[in-house]
This record gives C-alpha cells, sequence and structure tokens, in this order.
C-alpha cells in the first residue's frame, strides 16, 4: 500500500551524487570507496605546511549540536575550516530548545541566514533524516550521529583507518565489541563493512547491550568474547557509558571488563596481526585495558586523524552534490 | 418527520438482512423495512440506488481531546468529522483534561454533545481518581451520569490490589471495564515495535512482552472478579489468543483491534515518518496476520478507528520528540472495505464488526435497523473513489498516514435519531 521506496536515496542528487550524509545504510560501495579515495588525499595534505584547500571557500558551515561532544564537534571544525569554509558552531542544548523553540524553528532561522551546510548531533533517532527531509532540503545536511540510528562519519573513519592498515576488505573478519544496543557507531561500522565487503562481521556483547534481532543486519552473534575474538583481524570497541551502570542491564564495571573487556590475554586470542580501534573517548579499565589502548596495535589516534580526512571528504562531496542539483534545477526550469 | 430511503441495499447484520429494498423511518426510530408502514407519509425521499444502507457505525475507541485539549480536536469538530465516517456512535477515553473522574466533566462532555446534535459521545469514566492508578474512581456515580464503561486507558495500576478493587467494585455495579493494555516499565521510552526495524532505525522499541503481560495480568484479575471486561486496541497475536482462549473457557470478555493495525506493520516506520508513530505500535507481519484471522473468526468482535487527531506540530519534529497516534474517524470506512476487497471477509460480516458487535459489547440497543431502533443510519457508496484532502477533512487533526490517498468506499447520507445530520 505505502511505496517501501529506499528512505536513505534522499542522501543522493538526481545524478546518484551524495548531497545529504544522513547514514551509511543504502549507499552503493562506489559512493563509500569514493569517500575514502578523496578521503584518503586529504590524509596526505594534513602532514603538509600549508593545509587548506579552497573546496568551501565562501561557504558557511553551521556546527549544530544539540548533545555535547568535543572531539566530533573539534574535528567537524577543523574540517570544515581546512577546506576554507565559514565555520559557526552551535550549542543548542544549552540555548533556544530551553526556550521553547521547535527544532524546526531553529534550523529555518539558521537556513534563513544563508547557511550552506548542516552538521547536525541530535539525541533523537532520525533527526538528521527530518532536517534534510522536511525542514530544509536545500542545506547539505551531515549526520554527527542522531540517537541509536547512525553515525556515518564516525563508520567511514573507521573504514579508512581499517584501509590504510589492511587493504582490501574482502578477506576480513571484523568484531565490534560492547554496548551494541545503545551504539549509533556499531549500527554504521555494520552496514558499511557489509557494503564494503568484509567476509565476516562479528558483534560481542552479553544479551542485555544486544538490540533485539541484530543478526538480521548481517552479523554473526556472540555472547561469549572468548569465542568472538578467535582470528579476529579488526577489534572495533564500543564506549559504555557509564550511566549505563546504574540501570538493570549490567551487574558492575568489574564483571564487564571481566566478561568483555579488551585485555592482552583476549586480544590475543585474536590474529597476531589483529589491529584495535576505539570511537573514543576510552573509559580504561572499563572496555579496554590502558596497555591495549596505548599498545603497539592500537590505531585510536589514527583514527583521530583520519577522523577529520573524512569529515573533509563527506563536506566537500556533499556540498558539490548539492551544487550540481541546483544547476540542473536551473536548467530544467528554464 | 417520516423520511424513506428508497431502494438501497440494506445490510442489518443484526438480522441477517442483506436486500436491496426500501427503508421507513418516523419520529427517530425505524418505522419498518420493505413495506411502508400503515398510515406512512414520506415527508422526505433519500434514492439510495447503488448504495449500502448500514446501522450507523459504532466505535468503541476515539479521542475528541475536549475538555483540555482542544488545539488538538472539539467535539464539534470531531463528532463531524464521525458523522462523515458514518460513525453515529463513538466511546471516547477519559484522557481528557481534567480526566473523566467527576459527573461534572461527564456531563459536561453529554450536554455539549446534545447540543451540537451530531454523533452521539458515549464518554469513558476513569477507573482511578486522576487516573493515577491509586484510589478508585467513583464509577458508579459516573455510570449514572452517562458513563459507559471504565478505563484507566493507557495509564498504569501498577498496584494489583487497587487493580482487583476496581474490578470488584465494577463488578459489584455490573459495570463494563475496558482495558488499553500496556505494561508501564516495558513501554517506558519506547516508540516503536521492538524487532528488526526498530534494531535498524535505532528507535527504542516497545516488546510484546508490554501487551501480553498486561493482558495476562488482567485477565487473570477479571476470570476472579467475573467483571464484564473488554480489551480494546490490541496489536499482538498472541494477547488475541489469550482473550480468545478466556472466552472459551467461559470469561465474559471481548475484544476489539483499530482498522490500521489490519493493515499496516512496523515496517512501515521505515523513513521515520511520524504518522505511523502510534501507540500501541504497529507490530509485525506476523501479528497482523493473527489479528486477520482472529477478526474472521471472532475472535475479535470489533473494529474501532482509535482516532487520535493533533496539531500539526505534534507530528512534525523527529520521530521520537512526536506524539503518537492518527485519526481515523474519516477513514474507518475505506479502510475497513480494504478487508472486504482483499477478499478477508463479505461485507455484512465486516458490518457486523462496526455496528451489531460494538453495540453488543457496550449494551446498547442501537447498531441495528430493527423495527423500533433508534434511526442512526449511514448510507455510503462502496465503489466510490475519493481522495482524502487536509481541506476536506472534518477532524481538527490531519495526521494520517492516508492523507492524500485516494481511497475506496465513501458515506454519503448519516442520519442520527432519524435526522439527516450529515450529506456529501
Amino acid at each position: 500500500m505505502f511505496e517501501q521506496t529506499d528512505p536513505n536515496q534522499i542522501q543522493l542528487n538526481c545524478e546518484g551524487q551524495l548531497k545529504h550524509y544522513l547514514t551509511t545504510e543504502g549507499l552503493s560501495r562506489e559512493i563509500l570507496t569514493e569517500i575514502l579515495d578523496t578521503a584518503d588525499s586529504f590524509v596526505d595534505m594534513g602532514e603538509q605546511q600549508v593545509k587548506k584547500v579552497p573546496l568551501l571557500r565562501g561557504k558557511t558551515v553551521v556546527n549544530l549540536f544539540f548533545e555535547s561532544s568535543t572531539r566530533t564537534l573539534s574535528t567537524f571544525e577543523l574540517a570544515a575550516k581546512r577546506l576554507s569554509a565559514d565555520v559557526l558552531n552551535l550549542n543548542i542544548s544549552t540555548s533556544s530548545t530551553s526556550k521553547g523553540e521547535t527544532l524546526k524553528d531553529t534550523l529555518m532561522t539558521l537556513e534563513a541566514m544563508h547557511s550552506d551546510m548542516f552538521v547536525v548531533r541530535h539525541s533523537d533517532s532520525g533527526a538528521a533524516h527530518f532536517i534534510a527531509e522536511h525542514v530544509t532540503p536545500k542545506v547539505a545536511v551531515i549526520n554527527a550521529g542522531d540517537g541509536r540510528h547512525a553515525h556515518p562519519t564516525q563508520a567511514m573513519l573507521d573504514m579508512l583507518t581499517i584501509r590504510r592498515h589492511k587493504g582490501d576488505f574482502a578477506p576480513l573478519t571484523v568484531a565490534i565489541v560492547g554496548d551494541i544496543l545503545h551504539s549509533r557507531v556499531a549500527r554504521s561500522q555494520i552496514h558499511a563493512l557489509r557494503t564494503l565487503g568484509a567476509a565476516e562481521i562479528r558483534v560481542i556483547a552479553p544479551q542485555t547491550l544486544l538490540p533485539r534481532h541484530i543478526e538480521a543486519l548481517g552479523v554473526r552473534v556472540f555472547t561469549d568474547m572468548e569465542q568472538g575474538m578467535k582470528d579476529v583481524d579488526v577489534v572495533m570497541m564500543l564506549r559504555l557509558q557509564k550511566e549505563r551502570m546504574n540501570s538493570a542491564l549490567l551487574p558492575s564495571e568489574s564483571e564487564f571488563y571481566k566478561l568483555y573487556g579488551l585485555s592482552e590475554e583476549k586480544l590475543a586470542l585474536a590474529h597476531p596481526e589483529a589491529v584495535v580501534m576505539h570511537p573514543g573517548p576510552i573509559n580504561r579499565g572499563v572496555e579496554i585495558a590502558s596497555s591495549v589502548a596505548d599498545g603497539p596495535r592500537s590505531l585510536i589516534l589514527d583514527q583521530v586523524t583520519n577522523g577529520i580526512a573524512v569529515r573533509m571528504a563527506v563536506m566537500s562531496m556533499s556540498m558539490s552534490g548539492q551544487a550540481t542539483e541546483k544547476q540542473l534545477q536551473l536548467k530544467s526550469g528554464e | 418527520m417520516n423520511i424513506k430511503i428508497q431502494g438501497g441495499r440494506v445490510i442489518d447484520p443484526a438480522q441477517q438482512l442483506d436486500q436491496v429494498t426500501d427503508l421507513y423511518i418516523s419520529e427517530g426510530k425505524i418505522a419498518g423495512i420493505g413495506n411502508a408502514p400503515e398510515g406512512f407519509n414520506a415527508e422526505q425521499t433519500i434514492d439510495a440506488t447503488g448504495q449500502v444502507v448500514s446501522p450507523g457505525f459504532v466505535d468503541l475507541c476515539a479521542h475528541v481531546r475536549e475538555p483540555g485539549y482542544t488545539i488538538k480536536g472539539t467535539l464539534a469538530t470531531e463528532t463531524q468529522a464521525a458523522l462523515a465516517g458514518g460513525v453515529t456512535t463513538l466511546v471516547t477515553p477519559p484522557t481528557t483534561n481534567p480526566v473523566v473522574d467527576t459527573t461534572a466533566v461527564a456531563e459536561l462532555i453529554l450536554e455539549r454533545c446534545e447540543d451540537l446534535g451530531k454523533a452521539k459521545v458515549l464518554p469513558m469514566g476513569a477507573l482511578t481518581k486522576g487516573l493515577s492508578g491509586q484510589q478508585l474512581a467513583p464509577m458508579h456515580a459516573l455510570a449514572s451520569s452517562g458513563c459507559i464503561a471504565f478505563t484507566n486507558a493507557r495509564e498504569p495500576v501498577a498496584n494489583s490490589l487497587v487493580l482487583m478493587r476496581c474490578l470488584e467494585y465494577a463488578a459489584t455495579h455490573d459495570l463494563l471495564v475496558q482495558f488499553q493494555p500496556q505494561d508501564a516499565s516495558l513501554t517506558a521510552g519506547g516508540h516503536m515495535h521492538e524487532d528488526t526495524t526498530s534494531t535498524r532505525l535505532g528507535l527504542n522499541g516497545i516488546p510484546e512482552a508490554a501487551e501480553t503481560i498486561e493482558v495476562a495480568r488482567c485477565l487473570t484479575l477479571v476470570e476472579q472478579t467475573g467483571v464484564r471486561a473488554h480489551f480494546g486496541q490490541l496489536s499482538c497475536e498472541r494477547s488475541v489468543r489469550m482473550v480468545m482462549e478466556a472466552r472459551e473457557r467461559g470469561l465474559n470478555v471481548s475484544a476489539d483491534v483499530a482498522i490500521h493495525h489490519l493493515l499496516l506493520t512496523d515496517e512501515n516506520v521505515n523513513g521515520f515518518n511520524s504518522a505511523f508513530h502510534l501507540i500501541p505500535p504497529l507490530r509485525s507481519q506476523l501479528d497482523r496476520a493473527g489479528l486477520r484471522q482472529a477478526l474472521i473468526s471472532g475472535g475479535i468482535q470489533a473494529l474501532c478507528s482509535d482516532h487520535q487527531p493533533h496539531e500539526a506540530a505534534a507530528k512534525d519534529a523527529p520521530f521520537a520528540a512526536t506524539e503518537p497516534g492518527m485519526t481515523g474517524l474519516e477513514t474507518l470506512l475505506p479502510l475497513s472495505l480494504m478487508l472486504v476487497d482483499q477478499g478477508l471477509m463479505e461485507l455484512p460480516q465486516l458490518l457486523e464488526k462496526l455496528t451489531s458487535q460494538p453495540a453488543q459489547i457496550l449494551g446498547l440497543e442501537s447498531g441495528t435497523l430493527q423495527t423500533g431502533a433508534a434511526a442512526d443510519i449511514c448510507l455510503f457508496d462502496p465503489d466510490a473513489s475519493w481522495t482524502l484532502t487536509e481541506e476536506d477533512s472534518f477532524s481538527k487533526g490531519k495526521n494520517t498516514p492516508f492523507m492524500g490517498f485516494t481511497l475506496k468506499g465513501q458515506v454519503t447520507h448519516t442520519l442520527v435519531d432519524g435526522k439527516l445530520v450529515f450529506q456529501r
């Protein structure tokens, strides 16, 4: 009765190019690879004396963070500045929503200031879709994390980190460990890994931290970490928020660490060349041992560096996709 | 006023009547079918050629929002929407502001509806004061002032002793209790059915157990207290099966389902369309199939609209931040006719679920075209195609996923107590 068109197609313009970046789900392998290739070129640029390119010169990027964040916000800000954009950071959680202004009103006000791109973080799943579809379709929307739904730039910086260390995805077994239930990162990682062709994706967690029917996303579920770690090439740890400890999800930090924390012993079960990743911020001794986080297999700081490059890539691609669409609309209007 | 409804296909499930004939109305009541009563002189004749003449629909749950939430709907707008949908009697939950826990509020609603002279509104009274689940509401007084049944709606009565006392008290006075079963702790923070789609979308799920646990608890206490009980707007196949089994054991229980739960599933939430944000949530395909089966087998006796109008802003936000519910009065007939179109049931069988069965659950004498019954009637063209638009819909709420759809089956005339109160 209702046509089941892929709702994620609103990310693409009529030429099939990215114009919003909301989720890794439903994006083709070609687009994901284009993001990685573009980001790769920006990684190298970051090491040069002059770190700026003029791709977004004259454009206004607004970082709209309805949830607090230091790391993601600052890497988005740096990414926009390295693309030569003008950047406005808004921490909305403390301003207008407390005055009763709706999300829609806030966005429309900012659109009226001729913003070209919104980078949005929001605690409601689907917030970025809502903005791109119903509020400001002509402003490029980049999802910087929505509820438990998606965190697509985090996922792609993880993919870039994997590709730069392992090359091809095809032979890889990747394990995602920890609080899958509340994790937008895990969901975006799973979609990206599947599309990029990873051989096997595992999730490792107790049942209380696994969403219902997660296996339908194409993953193997392990509740025993020692089994799940066997022969893994990439271990992606997730952050366990401290407040989860006070709910009925887990008995204690120490029990969680004992069963699902990444210790040297558990890492030893993985492939000898396995690498370790974590989206940060890290809870040392809760989900990961300090010696592992700071150890030779850890790629955690590479992830941060790659994060800026991936954000530059999706920002420049989305802006160019919006421009192409506007040109085509102008032409068809003539 | 004497009215003759001429040449329509008269369907009255209560009398197992289905034939093309004439219907006579006199002094607000049905005066006869087929042959004119002696001395009948029609002051008005309605040509019903090609139309179905049915008892007006009896809707077991429709929110009208007044008093308290008139930004969403008023008695005037929603009873007009009811008439446009062929609904002549609607049962409203006590979740107004103030709550229907005093006779003053019940009387206010009833008097205002009497003045409006549109569809008949039968308020349900609160089971507990303020719906807070702690103290019994004055059920006997409320019933005396016109409350048709008692419910705590979706507010929890967490204390099972309090719930048992409520049911005992209702049983004492032979009052009907309606459950809208929902376990508070399993529902809290949830926005859709917990399954693959909620996992993909990262929306907090409401597990099936949120409904079945409460159905089980209520059934246990119904059995113990012997109260007459109705389960409203069930969404899970398993809950319906539990109610059916209780019925087979001889308990005085019945069940209804909202029409949209027979047509939609949780997969419709894909894309975060807030029009599909409903409580109870749209469930799985298996649940939908089970509910449909139960409707055919008689395990579910009635279809309702579960009409919940909202102002536009209530739906204009990210999914989880929107308010649940959709309008349903004006789409009740065309959506129900889809079940006939899909070959699930015949038209008379469907109309039974919209007329005589819900009337029987409530203990009303309406819902039929028997001679002497109140002339609450709707005429509809089962084949008329029409498009649902915001401009043409009467409800104050425009929040339905079917907005803009071309639907089949449209009400043309509605009569309440023998008065033609709606005509298209």
